[in-house]
Order: C-alpha cells, then structure tokens, then sequence
C-alpha cells in the first residue's frame, strides 16, 4: 500500500451541513491527515472549528497560537482546529487548514497537530487570522470517525469539503 | 499507474530506550523529506536535530510559540543543533504529541538546508520554528536527540518519508 491514501473526501451540499463527519475510518493506517476548506452561514466575521472522535463530543482540550497583525495564545475545553470564514466576512473565501492525528488505532491518549488560515485580504485584523495548534482527546480508544462542527453556532455553506488520508510508516 | 509521491524510507519503533535516534544512509532519489515523530520520553524534553553528525555550531533556528495564555518568539545562532521545540516539548506520556520536521531540496549541494518544524503538545504549548544548517552538503543522515539523561521511550515511533516532485 501507499503511504499517503485518500480514504474519503466531502463536499458540502446547497442545502449546508451543522456537521462534517468521517465515519467507519478503516483501522490500517497509522496516521491521520485532514484537509480542509471551511466557510459558514454564521453572521459574524470568523468562528471557531471544533473537532471531536468518536461521535463523543468530550475529553477534548487545545492550546492554540494564532496571528492576525498581532500574535496570542488560548486554550479550550474541546479541540479547537481553527477558523471558519463567517458570512459576514470578504465574499468567496473560505477558511483552509490541515489536521495530523499520529497513531490513531492505538490504546493511548490521541494528539492532533493543526494549521489554519483564514486570509481575506483585509485591512482588518478582525477578519484575517492564522492559528497553530495542539489538541488532545483524552480517551484511549481507537478512532473511528472525526465530527467537525461550528463552535459558535451557524451551518457549513455549500462547497466547503473536507479530504481524509490514511498516512502508513510501512 | 500514478506515481507514488510520498513514501515512507524508514520507521523506527523503539525497542529499547535511547537518547538518539539516527535516520542514516538516506537515499539521495527524493525531492523533500518529512519527518514524523510519535515519541515520549522518560523524562520530559526537548528535542533537538543534527545533520550528517555535524556537531559544530553551524545551526541556528528561529521559533513561534504559544502556550495557551501568552505567544512570542525566540531566536538562536551558532548552535550546535537545531532546537525543534520549545515549548511543544516531548513528554513522558504516550500520545500527547505531535512532532513533525519538514526538510525541502535535501540533496542539493548548492545551497544551505532548512527545516520547518511543528511541535504540538497540548500539555505545553505549540511551536513553529524554522531552522537552518550552514552546509551546501547532500544530507545524508538525521539524528535526533533529547536532553542529557534522557531517553526516548520504548514504543516511540519516528518515520522518515520521502517525497518526490517528480
């Protein structure tokens, strides 16, 4: 087998979705890749991405360094993965990231490593913002399916996808 | 057929504890390479990188990082290694980090080698660096190394791939 495999990719619809889910996620690979593309019908200028396993939306936290003209730093109760663009933001822009899940079949605590840009060519820094981060699902089951969802509420719009590869060191 | 772009060259997964890893003997058929480290240690630490076992102060790195509460950025020149973390530190719990080193044009002899580089640890912080090896020379081994009495955890896993632009 390849290294690097497309397991699925998704596309939102024009009807939008609350949620972007990857189900049944076969249990050959050792690593995890997402990438992203992510836009909301949320009224607002950018929202958080939350990510969770399993279908459990719990035991998730997240430390995240982000730049928007200035630097900061938080930390959240869940699995922040950065930013959609909100609808309020530029017309036809959409947020893009990368997620990166190491051993994701094994009995131990799962780590995830992100990226995230939401670049509009705006002179506000209240509408650009890229975030780095590092999340933490404290369970020891294997994963199975990853949920996106809006952490501050709204819909996926239409063509935001989502691509899934199963990543293997042999 | 579709060419396979990415390939794993070699994985390492630790059956002893040890305080360096070496990748050595890397082909010289790739365009870039990644690294990825799945590793936890026996004492919480840092984790530095060196080149074709050049130990000399030909390294320096600059890094971004966040902990959750403040950010900034620090720098280093004439190292002897490449500091990889900084806050994202390898700790002593499987499974709560993330470490990956990204080595582009690794075998030309023309120009000096750069490694970008993500640290992810949820327990600390996150760290994006950037680093630097003053050699023109093809690199041919990459060795990976903790903090003096410390040492890489049985079970770490640490995988080389290689990636081809054409």
């Amino acid at each position: 087998m390849a290294a690097y495999n497309l397991i699925a990719t998704t596309t939102v619809g024009s009807g939008g979705a609350s949620t972007i889910e990857f189900s049944s996620i076969a249990q050959t690979y050792t690593d995890l890749k997402i990438v992203h593309t992510l836009r909301s019908t949320r009224a607002a200028l950018v929202g958080n991405l939350r990510m969770y396993f399993n279908g459990a939306n719990t035991n998730g936290s997240s430390r995240t360094l982000y730049g928007n003209n200035a630097t900061g730093s938080f930390s959240n109760s869940y699995i922040h993965f950065g930013y959609a663009v909100d609808a309020n933001n530029t017309a036809s822009v959409f947020a893009s990231g990368e997620i990166y899940i190491p051993n994701y079949t094994g009995s131990t605590y799962k780590s995830t490593s992100y990226d995230s840009v939401s670049e509009s060519n705006s002179t506000s820094s209240a509408i650009v913002v890229q975030s780095l981060g590092a999340g933490l699902w404290s369970a020891t089951s294997a994963i199975t399916s990853v949920t996106f969802m809006l952490e501050d509420g709204g819909n996926f719009v239409q063509y935001s996808s989502a691509s899934l590869y199963g990543i293997k060191n042999s | 057929m579709a060419k396979q772009a990415y390939e794993v060259i070699s994985t390492q997964t630790l059956g002893s504890a040890v305080e360096t890893v070496t990748f050595s003997s890397i082909p010289q058929t790739y365009t870039d390479l990644v690294v990825v480290i799945n590793a936890f240690s026996s004492a919480t630490s840092d984790l530095y990188l060196t080149f074709n076992g050049d130990t000399g102060t030909n390294y320096s790195r600059t890094v971004l990082w966040g902990t959750g509460a403040s950010a900034g950025s620090v720098r280093s020149s004439s190292a002897n290694f490449i500091a990889l973390t900084y806050y994202g530190r390898i700790w002593d719990n499987q499974g709560t980090s993330v470490h990956t080193a990204n080595i582009m044009n690794y075998s030309n002899t023309t120009t000096n080698k750069t490694v970008l580089a993500r640290a992810s640890s949820q327990q600390e912080g996150v760290d994006e660096s950037v680093g630097l090896w003053s050699s023109t020379a093809a690199i041919t081994s990459i060795t990976f190394d903790l903090v003096s009495t410390r040492t890489f955890s049985v079970g770490s896993t640490l995988t080389l791939y290689g990636i081809k632009a054409a």
